[in-house]
């Protein structure tokens, strides 16, 4: 190959990873906006919400299944979500409002290890393949030699929409001014006599659905297995921690942030493993996300985009 | 002692009863087969483990999810120093393995006491990932299927005590006896710190951080030496499981450990420091007994835990005083203004 056309490969691979970064942020997002919320409205503390992740794959694998149709199981997951919700919202979350966290902690394991078990129970524990429905099997040409899977698109334009209606609904609806001023100074939410359950049922089934949307998105392009939640759980944290507590435009862009960093430190991060010093690069790049949440919490305890402690 | 520390028995027969059921354990293992030493001596190191969060969470009210990291991590130094056929006597692992945790949790709990309540929760739980991906992805330890080590050496003053050497029957003798004591040491311990000026300084973080600010105290650094303390003895609870089972994988490290440890000081009760003893010990007889009535162990345990959650709000160490209430923990008054907040404490 000539120089040129090697480089041209490079910028391609960089492109794809970019867009893979994007794409993944925007999922890290949705599952994000999710905790925050229910954090900031709430004040609960939600481990299980990488169960609903799971939960929102496993259902889009059934559907999927039984019908064929990816398109049915999209709708299907986020109607299961707000419907699960709110089951959980009124039957348990509702119990521990006034709770130590200790306790919301000890519910939220209790019901990972209940979610998963079931999972098994009814599905068993082998890892499924999604297949992407056949009119998105195909790649889009970008530019010459590079062209980027169809169904990516179509999740980065799902999840681009979802976060314009969350944007909406927070920014521009009577119940999102509730929602923010509840999240800033819950005691004049009190005071002014709104009735908060109402927001919080709504709250709590909303984030449900995202999560569970999320796992929908994401089963195709992931496969489903089990457990498959827990560890996009752990990075949702830290995108709270880096976008700060209970703020959604801050999980936005700490989303992004993380989605890019983490892809491209685990994409280049093997080719610096060259030599000592190399080895050590390489292993910080794929722990680049921590990094940038311990120097977070260095500097600015309460998130990179505002928030509070 | 001039008035009762809380979190310790509170008159001198329950002093007496505890003696009593260090006294059972100690005499446990001539009555029962060796299976069951094996799994006593697995509740024991659980007790270790849940006592040295306990100082964290009964004592000073700051809930950790990164705990298992540091008992996890113990483990992993000894599999390091004392590889399988190279083994070392416990004098130089138990060190070694305590210092590896303890500068482990100096570094977490110096970045992650900079924040409280909720964030602290995050952040401790992402290190603890951290140093289970550490584990989990490198060869360092033997990768996802973890490793064989050598089990330390009981030995002291040149003389070894060899397992092998004993009866068949009484081969789990040598490590129960040692987990046996290091549990009553740990006890010991601990029960001296909550009673020193150091404990009681934890227990005024625990009820109002900004009153022993107020008073002068500087209570990050408190805060500080209790996690790293806490780490240490969580660091020695894991050497003990690498004594006792001579093996390590990365499920030491992650975070289900922590969150089974915060479990066990729930099931025996926050507001008494035996109670996490009594806790692990219901743990694991919760294990075996969901393992011997059904496949379905972990949904056993999960109906458990929200049982216990929901309705046993004082532990099993609250059973037979049901008007004392929970004490209030620091998250709460400190802690972030959040909607279900407001009413309870404004």
């Amino acid at each position: 190959m000539s120089p040129s056309a090697i480089r041209r490969s490079a910028m391609a691979g960089f492109l794809s990873q970019l867009l893979n970064g994007f794409q993944y942020g925007l999922l890290l997002f949705l599952i994000a906006s999710g905790l925050t919320l229910i954090f900031g409205v709430l004040g609960i503390i939600n481990l299980a919400h990488g169960s609903l992740f799971m939960i929102g794959a496993y259902v889009t694998f059934l559907v999927v299944k039984s019908t064929g149709s990816l398109w049915l199981a999209l709708p299907v997951a986020i109607v299961s979500g707000l419907c699960l919700g709110v089951l959980l919202e009124r039957f348990l979350f509702r119990r521990f409002y006034h709770r130590e966290h200790l306790d919301q902690v000890l519910l939220t394991f209790a019901l990972i290890l209940i979610f998963e078990e079931l999972r098994s129970l009814f599905v068993g524990n082998d890892f499924h393949a999604v297949p992407v429905p056949a009119a998105l099997d195909f790649s889009v040409p970008i530019t010459s030699g590079f062209s980027y899977a169809a169904y990516r698109f179509v999740v980065i334009a799902v999840c681009l929409a979802l976060a314009a209606a969350l944007f909406y609904w927070i920014e521009r609806t009577r119940m999102g001014a509730v929602i923010r001023a509840a999240a800033e100074k819950p005691e004049m939410v009190d005071v002014l006599g709104i009735d908060a359950r109402r927001v919080h049922l709504t709250v709590f089934a909303v984030g449900a659905a995202l999560a569970m949307t999320a796992g929908a998105l994401a089963a195709p392009l992931t496969a489903v297995y089990p457990n498959m939640g827990d560890g996009l759980l752990i990075i949702s944290f830290v995108v709270v921690v880096i976008g700060g507590l209970g703020s959604v435009s801050g999980a936005f862009w700490s989303a992004l942030l993380i989605g890019l960093i983490d892809t491209l430190g685990k994409a280049y991060g093997s080719t610096l493993a060259v030599g000592g010093i190399g080895g050590v690069l390489s292993a910080a790049a794929s722990m680049s996300v921590y990094i940038l949440m311990v120097v977070v919490l260095l500097f600015r305890p309460t998130g990179l985009f505002g928030g509070r402690t | 002692m001039t008035e009762a520390v809380r979190m310790l028995p509170q008159s001198r027969t329950a002093w007496v009863a505890l003696a009593a059921g260090a006294g059972v354990l100690a005499v446990l293992p001539w009555v029962v087969t060796p299976y069951y030493v094996g799994l006593l001596t697995t509740a024991m190191i659980g007790a270790m483990l849940a006592l040295s969060l306990h100082l964290l969470v009964g004592a000073t009210g700051l809930v950790s999810l990164g705990h298992g990291a540091f008992y996890g991590l113990a483990a992993y130094t000894v599999y390091l120093i004392s590889p399988e056929g190279a083994p070392r006597p416990v004098w130089q692992t138990l060190p070694l393995a305590m210092l590896a945790a303890g500068l482990a949790s100096l570094v977490v709990g110096a970045l992650s006491l900079r924040t409280k309540g909720f964030f602290f929760l995050m952040v401790t739980l992402a290190f603890g990932q951290m140093i289970f991906f550490v584990f989990h992805d490198t060869k360092l330890g033997g990768g996802t299927d973890g490793a064989y080590l050598a089990k330390p050496l009981i030995s002291a003053f040149g003389l070894t005590l060899e397992p092998q050497s004993l009866p068949r029957s009484q081969r789990a003798f040598p490590a129960y006896y040692v987990a046996l004591t290091q549990l009553v040491a740990t006890y010991l311990a601990l029960a001296f710190l909550l009673g020193s000026l150091f404990g009681r300084v934890l227990e005024g973080i625990r009820v109002n951080e900004h009153r022993m600010v107020a008073m002068g105290f500087n209570t990050n650094r408190y805060k500080l030496a209790a996690f790293v303390i806490a780490g240490m003895l969580a660091g020695a609870a894991g050497h003990m499981w690498s004594l006792h089972s001579g093996f390590v994988n990365p499920e030491l490290v992650g975070w289900h450990k922590s969150a089974e440890a915060l479990l066990m000081i729930l099931l025996g009760g926050i507001g008494s420091l035996a109670g996490a003893i009594a806790g692990a010990f219901a743990f694991y007889a919760l294990g075996e007994v969901a393992q011997q009535v059904t496949e379905r162990k972990l949904l056993v345990e999960g109906v458990v835990i929200l049982c216990a959650v929901l309705f046993l709000r004082n532990g099993l160490m609250g059973i037979g005083s049901p008007r004392k209430r929970r004490p209030p923990q620091q998250a709460a008054v400190t802690g972030v203004p959040a909607a279900g907040k407001a009413g309870a404490h404004g």
